[in-house]
């Protein structure tokens, strides 16, 4: 009990004092889970959307292999990068293993599905002819696919904050393709671990005060949005 | 009634098939839109009246065949065409913006500036009654203001022909009824060339130049409202239909509530509200049309009583449906026993009679009746 | 086209300008903690051992090194096993571990050149202050390790095929025992400092090498029960793997790293890191000395 209040204060003093290093192991956090969010967003949405909206022949297959992405489990996917970017691997000479770039890589491998499935529920659960009527209204291509996820905006954010609450907090990917370098690739997850194994419980117990506090300001940030799009 | 003297269709169908799933849904050897008038498509569910609608506004690719628009062929695949014409759904599919943002949609993707959006968007909603609900949100409408909101997002960029997918069905009927009248008036006041669907025959009298009764995928019939409504050439249009005479006339007399209408080859009494002036269809439905060999007929308070020469003679499970001659064509059912009784025969001279209350009045053209607030 | 253009610009900019200007911020973000700035040989990585990165040893001496030399460290903290697979396919450039069979190897497949003697520990067995397999007082590591076996008592192993675990294999084979399927012997799968934590809630033996066991001792319920066990030499060596065989290896870096940990400065931060703290050092340097020398 006594460590769980030493933790917690230990949490409060490392954010109010500002510790340069605590400091700097959030921003890496936040900047790696943000662009793998942002990339992942790219990437889900306009290939979600795709799929929604055509019709070809192994469709199914594509939509239960995207499905079966979204439950990607994140040291899977770190094996598998890091054998990628092993120098004698196929993507070796990016040079890129044991990088924030790398997290970022497998962090987007991880998240990306999530939003392309969540957007593809959201954008097939629109009226069937909403599509149409946005052609009817002159839309190009593009236009279309614009006004179809803004429509469903709010499922699509839902979307994107699964996916950075998924990778924010994924532990087993970052540390094995990040390696958890200090000052360089030491994200929230990799230090809490690293630190519980030193026995720092007191920094750890911090490190996770701090992670759940980002998760909960993404959480309210998004429960903010929502109530103000639906009112009553 | 504007007369079918455009020789060019502003949009013409050729040779027009839709298949889905090996089944052909859509086969239109030909058909022709003109401009400035309303041509209304009535049928049952499946007839493929959605199907017509989709493909005439290059919605939906046809398997075979093609479409001219003022004489040249729609590339579909661009927004060109879809950027000429405008369509409103039975759903009012709206964007979850407000009402304003919503009218504005399809000037937006036009790319038009604010000030032109500024000056259009509010005189439409000001036409379609909805002004008042610029700034509320579309997901807080009624129905019926819904609609409005769709039609006004339709009508706002102007196009030159715009299609009607059941646009009313889903609503009450007295609001229905609001929305007809308006659409009616705005279809009019711009000259708008539309292609409407619908169940509702009411409805389909008020707006329609044409009819085109569907039936299977294909167009059992087409033409003025008088003469698909008067003459259906089958027994399929004659039961959807329901074989109502229908007259289109002009108010001549209006006094206490009853008021006279001129139609081709005679003349109407019939109770409405109505203006001297005012084009209306007078409807009569078979049943209520008695024939006797007398005049005036026994114990009768009608106050339409036209002689007429019988015409054909076809006999309907337990009735007999007798067309008269009585300078305009005039549809009535009697039992067999009628018939005999009264020895009806082809090109035999008759007694035919309705009630002035027996007159369905159905507005058209014209100044409009007061509002009933 | 240039409608589509400016209608999507002009949609973003106004409804997402605040998601705009944060993907913005993640990129300039980005920029700032990458020291890997300059060509890409001043990457060097190092795989070593959990014990040097939980103790913290090489959070003092890496940033030395990295001012002197101007390279990039990546410390890869996982077991001697692992750190030696990873040199062996190349993709470590130099190594730190102690697992001295496993070395030998190793070198033998010349898959590592230079191996050198950085510095020693010792192993220790702890256990719940109870001592219920009653160990306090044998002669030897194996001694002590047959009583264990004896008296059933829990023992966890690290499992993880690091030096600590090799050495633990080495002391049951000393013994006589194979424990692997036993009821009383557990595998963590974890590293060192996570071992002990286990160890301690389980009240359980197991083995750990001084240096972590001394960092986290504050918040274990275990004491030492058996120490001074020639056997439970825990030696580090750096050894730099073999560029001829990997030419995408960063030699130069990993000369200079090992160069470095032999020196006098790296040498003399090693006798004293941890005094202040634990009341003695962790580690002993021993530069230039013989494996077989030490302990003695």
């Amino acid at each position: 009990m006594d460590l769980i209040v030493e933790g917690i204060k230990k949490a409060f003093s490392l954010i109010f004092t500002l510790d340069a290093e605590v400091l700097g192991i959030t921003l890496l956090s936040l900047t790696v889970s943000g662009l793998a969010t942002l990339i992942s967003m790219f990437l889900g949405i306009s290939v979600g959307t795709a799929v929604a909206l055509s019709r070809f022949p192994g469709r199914r297959i594509v939509v239960s292999l995207i499905n079966t992405g979204m439950g990607l489990p994140p040291v899977v996917v770190g094996l598998f990068v890091t054998i990628f970017l092993w120098r004698s691997g196929p993507l070796g000479f990016l040079e890129i293993l044991y990088t924030p770039t790398a997290i970022i890589l497998a962090q987007t491998v991880i998240a990306a599905p999530i939003v392309t499935g969540i957007t593809l529920a959201a954008i097939q659960h629109l009226p069937a002819n909403l599509r149409l009527q946005i052609l009817a209204l002159g839309a190009t291509r593009v236009q279309t696919v614009w006004l179809l996820a803004k429509e469903a905006r709010l499922p699509l954010l839902a979307a994107v904050m699964a996916g950075f609450g998924g990778v924010i907090s994924e532990v087993g990917a970052s540390i094995m393709v990040g390696g958890n370098i200090k000052g360089y690739s030491r994200v929230l997850t990799t230090a809490t671990v690293m630190e519980t194994g030193r026995g720092n419980f007191d920094i750890a117990i911090a490190l996770s005060v701090i992670l759940m506090l980002l998760v909960f300001l993404v959480n309210a940030v998004l429960t903010q949005i929502q109530q103000r799009e639906r009112p009553r | 009634m504007k007369p079918e003297t455009n020789p060019d269709a502003l949009l013409r169908a050729e040779r027009l098939l839709v298949h889905r799933g090996g089944v052909t849904v859509l086969d239109i050897p030909a058909l022709d839109v003109f401009e400035g008038q309303v041509l209304v498509l009535i049928g049952p569910n499946g007839a493929g009246k959605s199907t017509l609608l989709l493909t005439l506004a290059g919605l939906l690719k046809p398997s075979r065949g093609r479409l001219l628009f003022r004489g040249e062929e729609i590339d579909a695949a661009g927004s060109g065409y879809r950027r000429r014409i405008a369509m409103v759904f039975q759903e009012p599919l709206l964007f979850d913006a407000t009402v304003f943002e919503n009218v504005a949609a399809g000037l937006k993707i036009r790319g038009r500036g604010r000030a032109e959006i500024g000056r259009t968007v509010p005189e439409y909603l000001e036409r379609f009654g909805i002004g008042h609900l610029a700034r509320r949100s579309a997901r807080k409408l009624s129905g019926g203001e819904a609609q409005r909101t769709s039609l006004a997002r339709a009508f706002v960029t102007k196009p030159e022909i715009i299609f009607l997918d059941e646009p009313f069905s889903s609503l009450d009927p007295p609001t229905r009824e609001g929305l007809t009248g308006d659409l009616e008036r705005i279809l009019r006041e711009t000259q708008t060339t539309a292609i409407a669907s619908t169940h509702d025959q009411t409805e389909a009298l008020r707006l329609a130049d044409r009819i085109a009764v569907m039936n299977g995928g294909r167009i059992a019939q087409i033409g003025p409202v008088a003469e698909v409504m008067n003459r259906p050439v089958d027994g399929f249009v004659a039961s959807f239909v329901g074989v109502e005479t229908v007259l289109p006339g002009r108010v001549t007399r209006v006094s206490d509530g009853v008021f006279t209408a001129a139609v081709e080859g005679g003349e109407i009494e019939a109770v409405g509200r109505v203006r001297t002036g005012e084009g209306v269809l007078c409807c009569i439905r078979p049943e209520h049309v008695t024939l006797s060999t007398n005049i005036p007929p026994p114990g009768s308070s009608a106050r339409n009583v036209f002689s007429g020469r019988i015409l054909k003679i076809v006999a309907i499970g337990l009735f007999h449906r007798i067309h008269v001659d009585c300078g305009f064509n005039l549809v009535a059912y009697v039992t067999r026993q009628s018939l005999e009784s009264l020895s009806l025969e082809e090109g035999g001279d008759v007694i035919a009679s309705f009630k002035a209350t027996a007159v369905h009045v159905i507005h058209r053209g014209g100044p409009l009746p007061a509002p009933p607030c | 086209m240039q409608n589509d253009r400016s209608f999507l610009i002009r949609r973003v900019l106004k409804k997402h300008g605040l998601a705009v200007f944060s993907a913005a911020v993640f990129l300039v973000g980005m920029a700032l903690p990458a020291p890997a700035a300059g060509p890409a040989q001043k990457n060097l990585i190092l795989a070593t051992t959990t014990s040097t990165q939980d103790s913290g040893l090489l959070d003092v001496l890496i940033p030395i090194f990295e001012k002197k030399a101007g390279y990039f460290v990546k410390t890869i903290a996982v077991g001697s096993g692992q750190a030696m697979a990873m040199g062996q396919k190349g993709e470590a450039d130099v190594l730190l571990v102690h697992s001295p069979v496993a070395e030998e190897k190793f070198m033998a497949e010349k898959s590592g050149v230079n191996r050198l003697i950085v510095m020693h520990n010792d192993f220790v067995v702890v256990g719940p202050s109870a001592d219920p397999a009653a160990i306090k007082g044998s002669k030897t590591s194996s001694e002590a390790f047959k009583e264990i076996a004896a008296a059933g008592a829990l023992f966890l192993s690290r499992g993880d095929n690091s030096g600590t675990h090799a050495k633990e294999n080495e002391i049951w084979k000393a013994a006589g025992i194979s424990p692997e399927g036993q009821k009383w012997y557990q595998q963590t799968g974890l590293g060192m400092g996570q071992t002990l934590n286990v160890a301690s809630e389980k009240r359980g033996y197991t083995l750990a090498d001084r240096g972590t066991y001394l960092v986290l001792k504050k918040n274990l319920g275990l004491e030492i029960q058996m120490e001074g066990d020639p056997l439970l030499l825990n030696v580090y060596h750096v050894i730099q793997v073999n560029p001829a065989k990997w030419p995408k290896v960063n030699a130069g870096g990993a000369k200079a790293f090992s160069d470095f940990m032999v020196s006098a400065e790296a040498q003399g931060i090693i006798k004293t890191f941890g005094v202040a703290k634990y009341g003695s050092s962790l580690f002993f340097p021993d530069a230039g000395k013989k494996e077989g020398d030490l302990g003695k």
